[in-house]
């Protein structure tokens, strides 16, 4: 069995055994969800290792037929962009089991057993080379989540699980026409195929197919990003749901949609990514900045981290319609450093709730003199989510900034004013939680980390160190990828319009 | 060959029918025989006349071929559609044991009355004529009517069935209309010699020929429950027996719908472009009203009986695309939708009591704590029935817009699918009362499941979800036989 499959099919094993243990153990429960997702990310670490990364393509792939008519085939492979974002599923899903060791009392079963086939999930996403599997692992991400959200959420979580499941499943409906007319037209699934299809001109859409088709894929990875004015389903999901959810939400499932705007919606339908960009761009500099504004304002602590959400994911986007190398690079980037520094949020915010049982800012405050080494922690995550430099998000959010700047100076200058404003919002924040006196409810029950829980904040903590002093051991890859991806988004455009001279400028270099 | 002469072959053809009313008259003898103590064994007995019909249906298909001159004709689209409601019969059987005996209603006729209706269907899926299709209608239609009343002593079950009687007759008129206009027309009733006489040099008026097909459109479209023929689904429904209203949207609407296929596909194909816009319209209407109107509803029957309109809307989006690859979907689409249909009546059946008492949406509140096994099963169906991947439900989706792309249906595609997200709401609702709130007394008092009701459970889910990860094996069995003899 190739390793690329052990990878996928260890947490979905993991999950159909987690089934058989018997309720009445939870004890056992937590304990084979948190071996199965350790061995899982050992998994993924020998992956990291095996991959060749002088090479920019899709690797050690593998490709079974699934069903024979239509051509379906369950072909997975790794590039140097999903491969980190698989590393990012499998490093994360063990910090999830461990911190909700204590706050999941109830049916302990099922919420591992659901945390582990969303990871399944997750990473086939990310692994899929087949229109066809990549949707259905697109589907199937969707229930584990929609059941974590509703089961073990907060007081509005069915309202926000049912809102979650609509939101994505409408967006999905559209691609999965998309995906059928594809198939259709180049009557395969092999998304390798098509594009080589493309590039050799076998396959020519109309502008107006391509535009329809361009739309139909990016409205569904839109709604996931979330792109403003999409966005409406996160708040709600991101408050409600319980700690694991949230981190595996905000820091997993986001990047699903931007990882599908770079690897199908860029290279399968250039000439529109192209045309449709400065609209894109207008949107993400709006959710930018929209975002940081509702985050300045927000009485709870889970609002103001999932705003900040909407404006980071900003970034993303924009770096990606930049079409310039750096911007991608940076885009790319900006995917794995959200996932760290704004899952390590989340995973501190509930730690804060698990001991004062509150999400209002208003009840905290003092907390650095009650829990010193957590506010250490959450300071530096703090630091890192403004981009500080040393801290990882600096390098993605610069990459980004440089990136756009260089396709057009305007959109650079809005851009840059939501890392000012997110500057504002955090430590704000940061000083209303944490500074000030200590008020009674802070003083007697909220305690400093526990061993469990320094499991949890060291490694994050520490990968916001090494991704900000040496990126280069994370971007190397990425290039690769990105260098293709531009590359395809050159050729194979019949219809191509006249695009602004800077823009042309920045890819000529 | 004389159309008198009946060989060996012809009868060999004709099993299953000839099974099932045998064992259906055997019990009718046996009912008043049997002591009441030993109810069960109507049950057993039922089961194995369908078992044995079921055998009988794919020795049938051993000897393909047409059966007596061509009234009725043996091919794999007729054994696919047997089978099919021969396992829906079996699926409705299962969970009666313990439907009846709550109710204190155990008699032969029940079991009778269903054989009697299945082997109708059964006569529909294979005949190759239109008064064959007529007869199977009437006796799957009579037989039915009478099961929606079974239970004489409940007010709602005498409405269904009243209101299914008086309906389903006008409907029937519509379709006798429809052959009467046919046979004038062409003098033949026999499909293959309709197409000839259609498509040949002295074709009738198309007025005459469109007429005809309008007829049996609103017959058949009405006994598939699609709109606007679908007035009646909700009450009769939720007035029918639990078992039978599962049955009732599965058997006889996978049978409407062989026969709707047989007719369209073949004798009506040469003036396909002419009925195409007809059946658009009424795929779309089917699926945006039976998805809108269950959204409303809190009493699950009705929801279920709203949603398969719905479904009927997706089927007639495969008829629409007027090829072979929409025929197989279609085909692949009805076997899919039994399987997770009959599961979740089957779950409904379960839990409502005694009397049927609990019956709302609210009463589903909890059941993933009480009785998880329920749980998991209904949400397999749930899934399946939104169109989650990994399910029959799904895969029967997929290929059918992938048939209607295929035709340039663009515009039915994208409106059926955004359709099946609104249908997500509704389905998602009984999930989250299974899961998202503390038991309630519906699910308190729920008896643990019996022997037969777990196997109807566990059986149609086992078949939702083969049909959704390894679905080629039925679909290629539906794509080889839905090129249909012309």
């Amino acid at each position: 069995m190739s390793l690329l499959t052990v990878v996928l099919i260890g947490p979905l094993v993991g999950f159909l055994a987690a089934l058989l243990i018997p309720r009445s153990l939870p004890q056992y429960s937590r304990a084979w969800a948190l071996v199965i997702s350790l061995t899982t990310f050992v998994d993924s670490l020998v992956l990291v290792g095996r991959f060749d990364r002088g090479q920019g393509g899709e690797q050690l792939g593998l490709d079974l037929q699934w069903i024979t008519s239509p051509d379906i085939h369950f072909a997975i492979s790794v590039n140097g962009v999903s491969l980190w974002l698989v590393l990012l599923s499998t490093f994360l899903t063990p910090l999830c089991v461990l911190i909700s060791w204590h706050s999941i009392q109830n049916r302990v079963k099922e919420f591992y057993a659901f945390l582990l086939l969303l990871e399944f999930g997750l990473i086939g996403v990310f692994l899929a080379q087949d229109l066809f599997l990549f949707y259905v692992f697109w589907e199937v991400s969707l229930v584990p989540m929609y059941f974590l959200i509703g089961i073990w959420g907060h007081e509005r979580r069915i309202y926000a699980a049912v809102k979650f499941f609509l939101y994505t499943m409408a967006g999905s409906v559209l691609m999965l026409t998309a995906i059928i007319y594809l198939y259709n037209r180049a009557l395969t699934f092999s998304y390798p195929a098509i594009l080589e299809m493309l590039t050799s001109g076998r396959l020519v859409f109309t502008a107006e197919e391509q535009i329809l088709l361009f739309l139909a894929f990016f409205v569904a990875f839109a709604v996931k990003v979330p792109l403003f004015p999409l966005h409406t389903w996160l708040p709600d999901a991101h408050v409600e749901a319980p700690t694991a959810g949230s981190i595996m939400l905000a820091s997993v499932m986001l990047k699903m949609g931007t990882y599908g705007i770079l690897h199908f919606c860029l290279p399968l339908f250039p000439t529109a990514s192209r045309n449709c960009a400065p609209w894109i761009a207008v949107l993400a500099i709006i959710g930018i900045i929209y975002g940081a504004l509702v985050s300045m304002v927000q009485p709870n602590l889970k609002k103001l981290v999932a705003y900040s959400s909407v404006s980071h994911l900003g970034f993303v986007v924009l770096g990606i319609f930049s079409f310039t190398q750096i911007g991608l690079d940076g885009a790319v980037y900006q995917m794995l450093n959200h996932g760290i520094s704004t899952g390590a949020l989340f995973a501190f915010v509930g730690l804060l709730y698990e001991r004062r049982h509150s999400l209002a800012i208003a009840d905290y405050g003092g907390v650095a003199t009650a829990a010193p080494w957590l506010s250490t922690a959450f300071l530096i995550t703090t630091l890192a989510s403004i981009g500080l430099p040393m801290l990882n998000n600096f390098v993605g959010e610069f990459l980004v900034l440089q990136g756009t700047a260089m396709a057009n100076f305007t959109w650079a200058v809005w851009a840059s004013l939501g890392v000012i404003l997110s500057a504002c919002y955090m430590l704000w924040m940061y000083q209303r939680v944490f500074y000030g006196e200590a008020g009674h409810e802070v003083r007697s029950h909220v305690f400093d980390l526990k061993l469990r829980e320094w499991a949890v904040v060291i490694p994050l903590v520490a990968m916001m160190v090494w991704m900000g002093i040496y990126s280069q051991s994370f971007l190397a890859p990425v290039g690769k990828v990105t260098a293709r991806v531009l590359e395809q988004t050159e050729v194979n455009v019949p219809f191509r319009v006249a695009l602004p001279t800077h823009v042309e400028a920045a890819n000529a270099r | 060959m004389p159309a008198n002469f009946v060989s060996a072959t012809d009868l060999i053809r004709f099993l299953p029918e000839t099974i099932l009313t045998i064992m259906g008259t055997v019990l009718m003898v046996l009912t008043p025989i049997l002591n009441r103590r030993s109810s069960r064994v109507f049950g057993d007995l039922s089961l194995v006349g369908l078992a044995a019909a079921l055998a009988g249906a794919i020795y049938a298909y051993s000897q393909p071929g047409p059966a007596f001159g061509g009234m009725l004709v043996v091919d794999g689209f007729a054994t696919f559609f047997r089978v099919l409601v021969l396992v829906v019969g079996i699926l409705t059987v299962l969970p009666s044991y313990r439907f009846l005996f709550r109710q204190d209603a155990e008699t032969g006729e029940y079991h009778a009355l269903l054989l009697f209706s299945i082997a109708g269907q059964c006569l529909m899926a294979a005949s190759n004529d239109l008064i064959m299709v007529f007869i199977g209608l009437e006796i799957s239609s009579i037989a039915s009517y009478v099961l929606a009343g079974y239970l004489r002593d409940d007010k709602r079950a005498n409405e269904a069935s009243l209101k299914y009687f008086l309906l389903g007759s006008f409907a029937t008129a519509f379709f006798l209309y429809g052959v009467a206009l046919i046979y004038g027309s062409t003098g033949s009733i026999n499909l293959t010699a309709v197409r000839a006489a259609i498509s040949g040099q002295n074709a009738p008026s198309p007025m005459f020929i469109g007429l005809a097909a309008a007829l049996m459109f609103v017959g058949l479209g009405f006994k598939v429950s699609a709109a606007p023929f679908q007035m009646w689904a909700p009450d009769v429904y939720q007035g029918a027996p639990t078992p039978v209203a599962a049955f009732l949207s599965a058997g006889p609407k996978a049978a409407a719908f062989a026969v709707l296929l047989r007719i369209f596909m073949t004798a009506f194909e040469p003036i396909g472009s002419g009925w195409e816009p007809v059946v658009w319209v009424s795929a779309l209407l089917s699926m945006t009203i039976g998805n809108f109107a269950a959204l409303l509803q809190s009493n699950v029957k009705r929801m279920l009986a709203y949603s398969s309109i719905a479904h009927a809307g997706y089927v007639l989006v495969a008829v629409t695309a007027r090829s072979e690859i929409g025929t197989a979907a279609a085909m692949f689409y009805l076997a899919a939708y039994a399987f997770m249909n009959i599961g979740a009546f089957a779950a409904v059946s379960h839990l409502s009591g005694k009397g049927e008492r609990y019956l709302s949406i609210d009463d589903f509140a909890g059941l993933g704590q009480k009785q998880p096994l329920t749980a998991a099963m209904l949400t397999i169906f749930m899934l399946s029935l939104i169109g989650v991947p990994l399910t029959g439900g799904f895969f029967g989706k997929f290929y059918i817009f992938k048939a209607a792309l295929e035709s340039h249906l663009v515009w039915l595609t994208v409106l059926g699918l955004l359709n099946s997200v609104v249908a997500a709401f509704y389905y998602l609702r009984i999930l989250v009362m299974m899961y998202m709130h503390e038991p309630g007394d519906a699910t308190s008092e729920a008896e643990p499941l019996s022997p037969g009701l777990r196997a109807a459970l566990i059986l149609p889910a086992v078949g939702t979800l083969f049909l959704g990860i390894f679905p080629a094996w039925v679909l290629d069995f539906a794509g080889r036989s839905s090129t249909l003899v012309k």
